[in-house]
């Protein structure tokens, strides 16, 4: 008998803190599966970040490291180096990456870092209770912009992947989302690419996950998927910032 | 015995070269030697001095500030450090670049045309070699002879063409300083 | 083997490469730019990898990464650099990372100086990050035993799991001085890493690299199984050395480049028939409280010298715990102590301390 649906080997038997509705475990899901299909279980290296997916070494069924809040890229350099054939991956958000890591990043494009960064952009500090993040829309209300983000005072939300593309190391950058099915589909074609450029040795590659937070955004799950639609989407276009095609 | 030698002039001079060939020469010969350079944010044309200390017993500070001997390859090494010289000691002028009055009668003082000489033997830069000759007469600290055995383990292997002008220029040096020596 | 004149920097950078060192993570900052500048062209000829960070909070997390994943790893810099690799330092400690850290202190606070001071003595041995941990802290004195300690703090951080610091001064990286260089070791009797994030491959248990302990009991049980490693650490570990003990009746205490200065000014003092002495922490973690608990009976005075206002003089206080009196001599800020100031010191040291008896 076939089964029709099972547990991706690269995760572990593990329950998840992640509240109901979240992303988080749908791109955990996706990521093991990605990770099961290229054969990479024995081979793939973690860099968990602070956040949300702090835990996330629980989860997957890999070797893995915790990294201090945003040094995950870091991180990885040190571990790639020493096992360039370790399959090495960073998972993180957009207090990690795109505030307190934005050196680290950056500099692991530039440097044509060959990892692959899996970042999830829900435009808030989850984990801390839902504080303004880098990525907080105009307008938009957090625990520390209770009257919405103001633009005048805390500048516009940054785009990492439009950022990125401007560095040649950064060989393939996809924006994706989890808001539907198509969409969560679209989002593990992405993560395997980003998987694969590193195989092939192509360079950096990172998928941000346009991503929603129920709880901190104070809707229900299809309410927050609904706002990722109205609100992320147009602000954060989805699609490939820079291609391995163009590379090769 | 404990030498403190104090080498200065500007960057380019050669100043910290002459000082690591002091330092290793030494070595050789069993002594207890440092090397110290001045080091600062000038890199580049600003003043440059190096200390090394030569000893029979374990080296302490490597910093010299009471030199024994002091190389003063320009002006302003001499003005700074003229007054440093213990009492007894030596002070080597490059006097091509330096020419002040030094007001010190407990000191021997050497002046030597190091540029001009180096500029006549075809190489301006051999002007270290020169005060480094005159300064093996002037203290007989180690031989003009066993230094020119040196010039193959300190200059790196490019540069090994330039031993023969080297080799001159301490021959030069060290004439120099004899003639000084003799009048005194 | 032959003495080379090498300079400190330098001398590092090659001692750890014979070490087995294959990993360079650093960031450039004066005085110690000719490490990383040595390691950038010495490693490409073992087949091992520099690379420049982008800071050194980047650095230190290389560091943290690549020691997680089972290499021999060094990272060096000087004061400011050291404070911004501290985040990193305390995830090494909790982590239980190998990796050797070089320090050649300039003068602080903030910008300070490039000059060489011992200021970071407190930041070295007493944390600088956050949390319960300790680090090895190596003081060399001279440029043969930076060689040696360098060589050697690789084995120390593998044995224990734990970060090892090297800590000299400006000093030390821009002076040259006589070296014989160890062994190249052979990189396969290095130890197997077991533990390192290498992959899963056929092991049934993955690895993981972490400090993070959510819950409290765990957490506390992690700190009691790291406070007894460090308690291993100070049983084995701890080292000195003494000079003229068998008839001191006043010793020095002083450390790395200082030391130097106090033995020229134990060479004066004692021609002139003071019996005098040093007494040299070489491990500054785990410090050598024992060396002076039998030195008590005996000397009545002791005199700790440093490049500081007074913090390792801290440990010999406590060390001493009062038994005998201990006085302090300093010089900070870039300035290095002259032999004659120090002889002098301790002349009014013995004073002081004859008067009171």
């Amino acid at each position: 008998m076939k089964a029709a649906f099972r547990r991706p080997e690269s995760l572990t038997d593990v329950q998840t803190h992640y509240c109901p509705g979240c992303v988080h475990g749908i791109v955990h899901r996706i990521t093991a599966e990605v990770i099961d299909e290229l054969d990479l279980q024995d081979r793939a290296v973690g860099v968990a970040s602070v956040g949300c997916s702090v835990l996330a070494y629980d989860y997957f069924d890999v070797d893995f490291q915790q990294a201090a809040h945003g040094r995950a890229p870091a991180v990885a350099t040190g571990i790639k180096r020493v096992r360039p054939d370790a399959s090495v991956f960073t998972y993180q958000g957009d207090g990690d990456l795109a505030s307190i890591g934005t050196a680290e990043i950056i500099h692991a494009a530039m440097r044509g870092e060959k990892i692959t960064v899996i970042f999830i952009n829900n435009a808030i500090y989850g984990m801390t209770g839902g504080q303004m993040a880098p990525t907080t829309l105009r307008g938009q209300k957090t625990t520390t912009s209770p009257y919405g983000r103001d633009t005048e005072h805390s500048g516009d939300p940054i785009r990492v992947c439009e950022m990125l593309a401007t560095l040649p190391g950064a060989v393939y950058l996809e924006r994706t989302s989890c808001h539907d099915a198509r969409h969560i589909m679209q989002t593990k074609r992405a993560i395997k690419k980003a998987f694969e450029v590193q195989e092939k040795g192509q360079g950096f590659a990172m998928v941000e996950v346009v991503s929603n937070c129920p709880t901190n955004w104070g809707m229900t799950p299809r309410e927050s998927l609904e706002w990722v639609e109205e609100n992320m989407i147009p602000y954060y276009p989805l699609g490939e910032f820079r291609s391995p095609e163009e590379v090769e | 015995m404990d030498r403190q030698i104090l080498i200065a002039g500007f960057g380019g001079q050669g100043v910290m070269l002459m000082g690591q060939m002091l330092a290793y020469s030494a070595m050789k010969k069993d002594y207890n030697v440092s090397w110290m350079p001045s080091y600062g944010p000038e890199q580049r044309g600003g003043t440059a001095n190096c200390g090394v200390v030569i000893s029979e017993q374990p080296v302490g500070s490597p910093v010299v500030n009471e030199p024994t001997e002091c190389v003063a390859m320009n002006l302003p090494s001499l003005e700074k450090f003229a007054d440093t010289v213990v009492p007894g000691g030596c002070l080597l002028i490059n006097s091509s670049l330096a020419d002040a009055d030094v007001n010190r009668d407990d000191i021997t003082i050497l002046r030597i045309p190091a540029s001009e000489e180096a500029e006549q033997l075809g190489e301006v830069r051999v002007a270290n070699m020169i005060m480094l000759g005159a300064l093996s007469e002037a203290t007989s600290l180690l031989s003009v002879e066993y230094l020119k055995d040196m010039l193959s383990e300190v200059l790196p292997e490019r540069r090994h063409g330039l031993i023969p002008l080297n080799e001159k220029a301490l021959d030069r040096g060290r004439e120099l300083a004899q003639k000084q020596l003799a009048v005194k | 083997m032959s003495k080379e004149l090498v300079k400190g920097n330098e001398a590092v950078g090659e001692a750890a490469i014979r070490a087995g060192c294959r990993y360079f993570f650093g960031y450039p900052i004066t005085p110690q730019n000719e490490i990383p500048e040595y390691i950038s062209a010495r490693m490409p000829e073992v087949d091992g990898v520099f690379l420049q960070a982008e800071s050194e909070v980047a650095a230190i997390n290389m560091v943290y990464g690549a020691g997680g994943a089972g290499g021999r790893i060094m990272t060096s810099s000087s004061s400011p650099g050291i404070s911004l690799k501290q985040e990193g330092i305390s995830y090494i400690a909790g982590a239980e990372v190998p990796c050797v850290i070089v320090n050649m202190i300039r003068g602080g606070p903030g910008l300070g100086t490039i000059q060489p001071a011992q200021s970071d003595y407190f930041q070295a041995t007493k944390g600088g990050g956050h949390g319960d941990y300790r680090m090895i802290v190596l003081g060399p004195s001279n440029l043969q035993e930076l060689v040696d300690l360098t060589y050697e703090a690789f084995d120390l951080a593998d044995r224990y799991r734990n970060p090892v610091m090297v800590l000299g001064d400006g000093v030390m990286g821009q002076m040259m001085e006589p070296v014989v260089f160890p062994e190249m070791r052979d990189l396969d009797e290095l130890p197997e890493k077991e533990w390192a994030t290498t992959g899963r491959g056929q092991r049934d248990e993955t690895n993981l690299i972490n400090s993070l302990y959510l819950d409290p009991q765990d957490s506390y049980e992690h700190n009691m199984r790291l406070a007894d490693k460090y308690a291993r650490i100070k049983e084995n570990e701890t080292r000195f050395k003494t000079l003229h003990a068998d008839d001191a009746e006043y010793m020095f205490v002083a450390y790395g480049t200082v030391a130097r200065i106090v033995r020229k000014a134990i060479e004066s003092l004692r021609e002139e028939g003071h019996r005098v002495g040093l007494l040299r922490p070489i491990t500054l973690w785990p410090f050598p409280d024992e060396a002076f608990e039998q030195l008590v009976e005996q000397v009545k005075g002791f005199l700790t010298v440093e490049m500081s206002t007074g913090q390792m003089f801290e440990d010999v206080r406590l060390a001493l715990n009062g038994a005998v009196p201990a006085e302090f001599y300093g010089t900070t800020g870039g300035i290095m102590p002259d032999y004659r100031d120090v002889a002098e010191q301790m002349k009014k040291t013995m004073d002081k301390v004859g008067d009171a008896s």
